[in-house]
């Protein structure tokens, strides 16, 4: 089963790559609507590392895909001209590595003050942190400021995307599925009891903080040269909401779920298109109805969930 | 000193309120020692402070000739230290066998770069875990709630995982918060055995606080009683229910008088 996991992540990346190789004969519309749905993968299964499996209730997810973001952009950005044509994908993959890691240190920075708030406090300090790192983009002319980074080389293609989704998904399954991982439900669980089994609780929710920021910083490079256009206003407390939306949705700690969820509110919107000015809604009341009918989550099946 | 855990004038204040006294208490390998006390009178604050939950505002705690102040609670588990609690505190959306597998990697080494690359060394790893667990599970019969659900669990049952759960951590001192509160007489008795089993079975010390005379005079070598956060007496189960100090404790003085 183990080794299984390996081939599994193997395997979806190069169906990634051969969809990808074929990404020329489809509808360019449709094409950019997968990408934004592999790309929204990344970012509802990191943040469910963080609010679902570990149980820290983190509103500043947006914070770190800007993080990831701009660096990658402005990695691509400064070393494109400078090189030839063929080591385009190797900036590209270095880029996203360096954003994600820069995101990841960024997520250090904040965790580590302030993972020792619980619940409301925490939600509160990092939808602050959120907002003053777009505020630092939006002011900072080397990012572009308020008008954003543009002409960001458009490379994300669907293998890129999707190989990312695999990559994230297979990273954070196989890490909570450990016994290493356990400790990060069991910190979700009970800090205290978790502490008393010999579990420090600090360094769980900074790692898992750590790692989720990681695939959010390479999920907003992703995002940065597929629209090949960076605006701070992208980044802001809404987008940190809808991740949070597809992680409550999918059932907190629910990978499976929360990947469903990510493209289901991920297609919906487009699909609403033709509502034109009630599109947003009929997309909110639609949530409204799902959060009434599975308060624990549209596919959370558990048996300890049907208890709950 | 050849004590296993060692306390000397432990002290405890919150604000004007001494919860603990200037306990000393000397606990020896593999003893069973009772700590009781009427409500209120510091036996889980003093659980807590052998925990590392509190610090004591005075005097030192040293486990196994190593002081333990600043030690964090889950540091002192690593060290030899397991406890339960008095309202249970399970993991409750794990099954029966999580619960037991997050305690057994205290003493391993496995982390974030392990579980990801799943090499040889993670196979025979979690191999050994579950090896572990299901022994555990099968020494408390608990092996066929394996699977199921922490907290679907019937009362007993979920104490005596909780008791597995902190053995799993290989402790050298075990501390059982209440273990019989909520019981009815046929699961104390069964309680009674399974304390005596254990420490026969893995060898440690138990400190054991209980509200349940029975229990505690059943099954306890020694003695200690706390009263407003002093200790007031300490002996055998037979010297400390003569002892007038324990008596006045529960009963008042009238009873003293009386008796």
């Amino acid at each position: 089963m183990l080794s299984g996991a390996k081939r599994l992540l193997l395997l979806a990346i190069v169906m990634a790559a051969v969809v990808s190789l074929f990404s020329a004969h489809f509808n360019r519309y449709y094409l950019g609507i997968a990408i934004d749905v592999g790309i929204n993968i990344i970012l509802a299964v990191s943040l469910n590392l963080i609010n679902g499996h570990t149980g820290q209730f983190s509103l500043g997810h947006a914070g770190f895909m800007a993080v990831g973001g701009y660096t990658a952009a402005k990695f691509s950005l400064v070393l494109q001209p400078a090189l030839p044509p063929w080591a385009q994908p190797l900036i590209f993959f270095v880029g996203l590595a360096f954003g994600g890691l820069i995101a990841a240190a960024t997520g250090l920075a904040v965790g580590v003050p302030t993972l020792r708030l619980r619940g409301d406090y925490l939600a509160i300090v990092t939808l602050g942190f959120g907002e003053i790192i777009r505020v630092i983009f939006q002011t900072t002319e080397a990012f572009g400021a308020a008008t954003g980074l543009t002409g960001i080389p458009n490379w994300t293609s669907f293998g890129w995307a999707w190989g990312g989704a695999a990559v994230s998904v297979f990273v954070i399954t196989c890490l909570v599925n450990s016994t290493y991982g356990r400790g990060f439900i069991a910190v979700h669980d009970d800090e205290v009891a978790a502490s008393a089994s010999g579990i420090n609780p600090v360094r769980y929710k900074v790692t898992a903080f750590v790692i989720g920021a990681f695939f959010a910083g390479i999920a907003g490079g992703l995002y940065a040269h597929h629209k090949s256009f960076l605006a701070p206003t992208g980044f802001d407390f809404m987008k940190s909401i809808d991740i949070v939306v597809m992680v409550i949705l999918g059932g907190m700690g629910r990978t499976a779920g929360v990947i469903i969820a990510a493209i289901l509110l991920t297609l919906l919107p487009e699909f609403l298109r033709g509502f034109a000015d009630y599109r947003m809604i009929i997309y909110s009341l639609l949530i409204i109805g799902l959060m009434l009918a599975r308060p624990q989550g549209l596919f959370n099946f558990g048996k300890a969930a049907q208890k709950a | 000193m050849s004590a296993l855990l060692q306390l000397d004038k432990v002290t405890i204040r919150f604000g004007g309120l001494t919860a603990v006294s200037e306990v000393s208490l000397q606990i020896g390998a593999q003893e069973l020692i009772g700590l009781i006390g009427p409500n209120g009178a510091g036996k889980t604050t003093l659980f807590n402070l052998i925990t590392g939950v509190y610090q004591p505002t005075s005097g030192a705690i040293t486990f196994n000739g190593q002081p333990t102040a600043q030690l964090k609670p889950f540091e002192l588990t690593r060290l030899g230290i397991a406890r339960t609690f008095q309202n249970i505190r399970l993991f409750a959306s794990m099954n029966v066998f999580d619960n037991v597998r997050t305690a057994v990697q205290v003493h391993r080494s496995h982390g974030v770069r392990n579980a990801l690359w799943r090499g040889r060394a993670f196979q025979t790893g979690e191999a050994e875990v579950t090896t572990r667990v299901l022994e555990l599970l099968d020494i408390f019969n608990l092996g066929k709630f394996r699977d199921e659900p922490a907290k679907c669990l019937s009362y007993g049952d979920q104490r005596r995982l909780e008791i597995v759960r902190a053995l799993a951590t290989k402790p050298k001192l075990l501390l059982l918060d209440e273990p019989a509160a909520g019981m009815n007489p046929t699961e104390k008795a069964e309680l009674t055995k399974l304390i005596r089993f254990i420490k026969e079975k893995f060898q440690i010390a138990v400190l054991l606080v209980e509200h349940d005379m029975q229990v505690v005079m059943g099954i306890c070598e020694r003695i200690a009683v706390l009263d407003y956060g002093v200790k007031i007496a300490e002996g055998t189960p037979v010297e400390v229910r003569a002892n007038p100090k324990v008596i006045e404790a529960y009963l008042g003085e009238e009873a003293v008088k009386h008796a």
